[in-house]
């Protein structure tokens, strides 16, 4: 007994010790981990304190958005972020590597449109649209996809088209001496290259924001404009944008200040909206009838045409979103937590690539479910385009061999007409950046008259008696543009053909 | 192992400990652990990620009547400490680690206690439209009919309306 006491005891005291150690190791952990917790659960409670820390002072001049960046870091992390280049099934851009030339330094670009749809060519010819066409890429590369695009080349661009390439409040500002309308008027009538010269910045923080408030304001004439002209033919005069529109309004108004049609008017290319009338393709049509304008004439049939542009705000406002006073903002630029606080994100994309925080907060199916909802509206509409640019390029090739056969001008113009009018119809839905999805009925009604408007052109070429008959004429006298609901678009019911 | 040695490590397990138990004491009072025990529904905005349904509540018509714990914790002491604790412990690692599905949605158990609580205090008039007691009716055919009778299905907005 007494030779086993000592070996008992050491074995005893290792125990003790072991335990000692073990104990130890676990309250330092446990004290680390605590720390740990306690360090995150007080950086919550900061970032809820202070919605942003006033670093540098921004004014009405300051246009580098990495300044404004450091006061609000957050939403400058996401407005970087619009340089990723993702595809949906039927939108976004791929990244398509080149070899950089002189005239062209861009390594990177996105997938041609005119490759994937040679149909386009077609419906361009003879405009610099048929030359280079690609799917339009994120906000941080609009400056130099336009300097660079092969468009340039084939033809003189006015420096109007920087009023939505680039961040120009600035520019205006000081080209018309504080005044923005001059400044406005100025770089429009510069030629493009000239006018770059006074911008340095794609869209930026001031395009949108009031520096001293972080307000949403309308930075560009051409929308203040457009919109008073559409306000007034609503009967609603001298309406301002900047004074007169709601909240939820200028979350889809700052959009619509580039996201839109639009032409230049006369020689010194000002940029214009056709809202005269109202924001429906039928409004817009019967304003460039009664005005004239033709953006070229169609090489292949002589047809005065139409190049519509992206009418993002005017279909969205046929739209059942924009009727339930949903605004671009709230599914292009979704709220996100980011730690406590509660931003906008700047990252603005498609809502496909962020259905939970963009569809999810109002309908309450499941990620799948909402992104095959919205595939099925585009795949309908990407099948009836199809439809509409067969028919159209049918109408295109019988006018050509109409005219090689020695038909004039004179007996050709009532098909022009008809060329016209399909053609801007189809454009309307194929420039417009959603493949139908802000406005499913409306973008399928204007795509299936389009195709039925170039199957009568062709009925008449082959027929000279036969009476075109074009639905919803004459066209109702308002649209709406408002983000607020109960806002009908229209109390004019549209009266039956009247040929 | 030398009674001097002892005495240093129960000293320095004491401080070991003791630090732990502190930090934790702080951390929890800090982080208003206590409030989490009570029906307050300021609670359950602690960590701002429940604001939206906070102001929400504080619109709706249940406000007189309800707290969060009425409708999203059963009424006996051992379900409502065990779902508070269960939720608890899921909230805290979901908002600590900052990995969870954004807009909030509810998991299919807090779901069932809602339902519950919906049927708890309106007995009286979902007895008679509610014959299957949150269960499918019996002999129902369909795979619609099969499903009970969900209350939130249809007064999705009573507790907080999201506007």
């Amino acid at each position: 007994m007494s030779s086993t006491a000592p070996s008992e005891a050491r074995s005893l005291r290792r125990r003790v010790l072991a335990l000692y150690i073990a104990v130890g190791l676990v309250s330092a952990l446990a004290i680390v981990l605590v720390i740990a917790l306690l360090i995150n659960i007080s950086q919550r409670k900061h970032e809820a304190k202070n919605p942003f820390f006033r670093v540098v002072e921004l004014t009405d001049d300051t246009v580098d958005p990495e300044v404004w960046g450091k006061n609000f870091p957050l939403q400058y992390d996401g407005y970087k972020r619009t340089v990723d280049q993702v595809r949906t099934r039927y939108g976004g851009s791929e990244a398509v590597p080149r070899t950089p030339t002189k005239a062209d330094p861009r390594t990177v670009v996105a997938q041609s449109r005119l490759e994937e749809d040679p149909r386009l060519k077609t419906m361009w010819a003879g405009y610099a649209f048929a030359k280079d066409f690609r799917e339009e890429r994120g906000h941080a590369h609009m400056l130099e996809d336009q300097l660079f695009t092969e468009r340039q080349q084939v033809t003189q661009q006015p420096g109007t088209c920087l009023n939505c390439h680039a961040s120009v409040y600035t520019a205006y500002k000081k080209l018309g001496d504080g005044d923005l309308k001059k400044g406005f008027e100025k770089l429009n009538a510069m030629p493009y290259f000239e006018a770059r010269r006074n911008v340095e910045h794609p869209v930026s923080c001031i395009d949108c924001h009031d520096p001293a408030t972080m307000q949403l304001r309308v930075t560009r004439v051409a929308f203040m404009e457009g919109m008073a002209r559409l306000k007034a033919s609503q009967g609603i005069q001298n309406y301002d944008v900047n004074r007169d529109a709601t909240r939820q309004e200028m979350r889809a108004f700052v959009c619509g200040q580039c996201h839109d049609e639009y032409y230049f008017q006369g020689k010194e290319k000002r940029l214009t909206y056709p809202w005269d009338k109202g924001l429906k393709i039928e409004n817009i049509l019967a304003y460039y009838e009664e005005n004239g304008h033709k953006d070229w004439t169609h090489a292949e049939t002589g047809a005065p045409a139409l190049k519509a542009q992206h009418p993002e705000f005017e279909l969205w406002n046929q739209g059942i979103h924009a009727r339930s006073g949903v605004a671009c903002a709230d599914c292009h630029m979704p709220y996100e937590r980011v730690g406590a606080l509660k931003i906008s994100d700047h990252h603005v994309r498609s809502p496909l690539l962020n259905i939970n925080r963009a569809c999810q907060p109002c309908h309450h199916f499941s990620e799948e479910e909402l992104r095959s909802r919205a595939e099925a509206i585009q795949e309908r509409t990407f099948n009836l385009r199809n439809q509409a640019m067969d028919a159209l390029v049918g109408l295109i090739e019988d006018t050509k061999a109409a005219r090689a056969a020695g038909k004039s001008e004179a007996e050709l113009a009532p098909v022009h007409a008809l060329q016209r009018r399909a053609q801007f119809m189809l454009d309307f839905i194929e420039a417009e950046n959603s493949m139908g999805f802000h406005a499913p009925q409306e973008a399928a009604r204007i795509l299936a008259e389009s195709a039925n408007i170039s199957r009568q052109g062709q009925i008449l070429l082959r027929d000279p008696k036969f009476q075109p008959q074009l639905p919803g004429q004459p066209p109702p006298k308002a649209g709406d543009a408002s983000a607020a609901p109960g806002n009908p678009a229209s109390s004019t019911p549209e009266k039956p053909a009247s040929h | 192992m030398s009674r001097a040695f002892r005495r240093r490590a129960i000293i320095l397990l004491s401080i070991l400990v003791g630090g732990a138990v502190g930090a934790a004491s702080f951390t929890f009072a800090y982080a208003k652990g206590t409030s989490y025990l009570t029906d307050d529904p300021a609670a359950c905005a602690n960590c701002h990620v429940m604001n939206e349904q906070y102001a929400g509540w504080r619109k709706a018509s249940h406000r007189h009547v309800a707290v969060c714990n009425d409708c999203h914790a059963p009424k006996a002491f051992l379900g409502k400490y065990a779902t508070k604790a269960l939720n608890g412990w899921h909230h805290s690692v979901a908002f600590t680690t900052g990995d969870f599905h954004e807009p909030i949605r509810i998991t299919a158990r807090n779901r069932e206690v809602t339902e519950g609580q919906c049927r708890a205090c309106h007995e009286d008039i979902v007895q008679a439209i509610d014959p299957a007691h949150g269960q499918a009716p019996a002999g129902a055919s369909t795979p619609a009919a099969q499903e009970p009778i969900s209350c939130i299905r249809c007064h999705a907005s009573v507790g907080h309306p999201e506007e």
